[in-house]
């Protein structure tokens, strides 16, 4: 019956009307439709929940999640972009900084380099500790010196040839292990993920040497999300005046498609398992939190 | 009436290998009214553990009215409010939900490990087969 199908597709799709969405939040509530239980079942859930993997490879990774509702999605989502842990430069130590670009630039862009280093293989550094042990901390050392090239020829314009060592890359990071590191970490392991990061430029005289500890925090950049293909779905169909009447857009509520590219560091799939870890982790901590207080 | 907030603050000092925070949880309840109207305080917590909490506890039956907000961008907090009906507690849903949220995320997590297996052992028989 008619009245049975709008609420099926009340419940189960959001509508592309022709200037705007319809039905985006979900309503299936216990109460709030009757003749529907919709107590959470788990075994219902775990039934009609299914994961597909469409396409695989070492830097991105599309899959669809099926049966699952939008909050939890989205959280992955935001797991994903922003709390998967990762080990990047957080204090730089300066020891001479004569080019033109300054400290803090310079820091703030040492900072957004993606380091090759398993996060899962170190620990959180206390607050306040300012050494840093063999346990959290990575050291990395930047030192180059720009100087003028004595063979270059004598009306040569081209900077490639006049000077050594004008561009500092990231192949130029040294890593400088600490306690048991280098036993643990076997050569050339630890480093950035690409060589060929651009991070300053130097003429003749200057210089940069400075130190880098990189820990283990949550941070931006780690991995790129781009959840239902919203943008490119087209609604054309909308500016024909017959079509209009005979044309219904829908999507299927529960249904999501996820495109994870990663940074490098870690395989996208390695990405959203700890992001899935990462909610586990949450609800784990408030329910300790629970347990503790209901102790006293 | 309901202007002084009663606030019973029943968090515990944690202290976590990240430092910050001394308290995780907080429950705030209003004067007059009994267990089963709570507000939680989460401390640093966002929409990402919020609002798939939220729909974890909506699902059950028991729970009147439960909605979460962000307090104000720069302070990294949330407000969970859980209305029951009859007596049960607040806490109750409350800590249903975690954990139906947490059973959740385990069989997510299972279901993905598997694909992610199947699709690899796929590939490589398919690379097999090619020569």
């Amino acid at each position: 019956m008619a009245a049975a199908q709008a609420v099926q597709e009340m419940r189960t799709r959001v509508v592309l009307g022709e200037f705007g969405v319809r039905n985006v939040h979900t309503t299936d509530f216990p109460g709030n439709y009757s003749g529907y239980d919709d107590a959470w079942d788990q075994n219902r859930f775990e039934k009609n929940f299914r994961v597909d993997v469409v396409h695989l490879d070492e830097n991105s990774l599309e899959f669809d999640m099926v049966g699952i509702d939008a909050a939890i999605a989205n959280a992955f989502r935001r797991i994903l972009l922003a709390e998967v842990p990762t080990m990047a430069v957080e204090k730089v130590l300066v020891y001479n900084n004569t080019s033109i670009v300054q400290d803090e630039i310079l820091a703030h862009r040492l900072g957004l380099i993606p380091i090759h280093a398993d996060p899962r293989l170190f620990e959180y550094r206390n607050q306040g500790d300012e050494e840093g042990t063999e346990i959290d901390t990575l050291q990395f050392r930047l030192q180059v010196r720009c100087t003028r090239n004595p063979h270059a020829a004598k009306d040569s314009s081209d900077p490639n040839e006049l000077y050594v060592n004008h561009k500092v890359y990231t192949r130029h990071m040294t890593w400088v292990p600490l306690g048991n590191q280098a036993d643990l970490f076997p050569e050339g392991t630890i480093r950035p993920v690409h060589d060929d990061i651009l991070i300053a430029q130097l003429r003749p005289g200057q210089e940069i040497d400075l130190l880098m500890h990189c820990v283990k925090g949550i941070g931006k950049k780690v991995a790129r999300v781009a959840n239902p293909r919203l943008d490119t779905f087209s609604r054309e169909v909308f500016r024909n005046e017959k079509l209009k009447k005979l044309v219904r857009l829908a999507r299927v509520r529960d249904h999501y498609i996820f495109s994870v590219e990663s940074t490098g560091v870690l395989p996208p799939e390695v990405l959203v398992s700890e992001a899935i870890k990462v909610l586990m982790g949450k609800c784990r901590r408030f329910l300790d939190e629970l347990d503790a207080v209901q102790m006293d | 009436e309901d202007q002084e907030l009663e606030r019973k603050i029943s968090g515990l000092k944690t202290s976590m290998a990240e430092g910050e925070r001394k308290t995780a949880l907080e429950m705030v309840q209003a004067a007059g009214t009994d267990r089963h109207c709570v507000t939680f305080v989460l401390h640093e917590e966002d929409h990402t553990l919020g609002n798939s909490l939220r729909y974890m506890i909506m699902k059950n039956p028991e729970v009147e009215f439960c909605g979460y907000t962000t307090t104000h961008p720069s302070e990294s907090k949330i407000n969970l409010r859980i209305q029951t009906r009859g007596a049960l507690p607040a806490v109750e849903p409350f800590q249903r939900g975690l954990n139906e949220l947490m059973n959740v995320c385990q069989h997510v997590l299972d279901k993905f490990e598997a694909s992610i297996k199947e699709y690899k052992d796929q590939k490589a028989s398919r690379n097999e087969s090619t020569f």
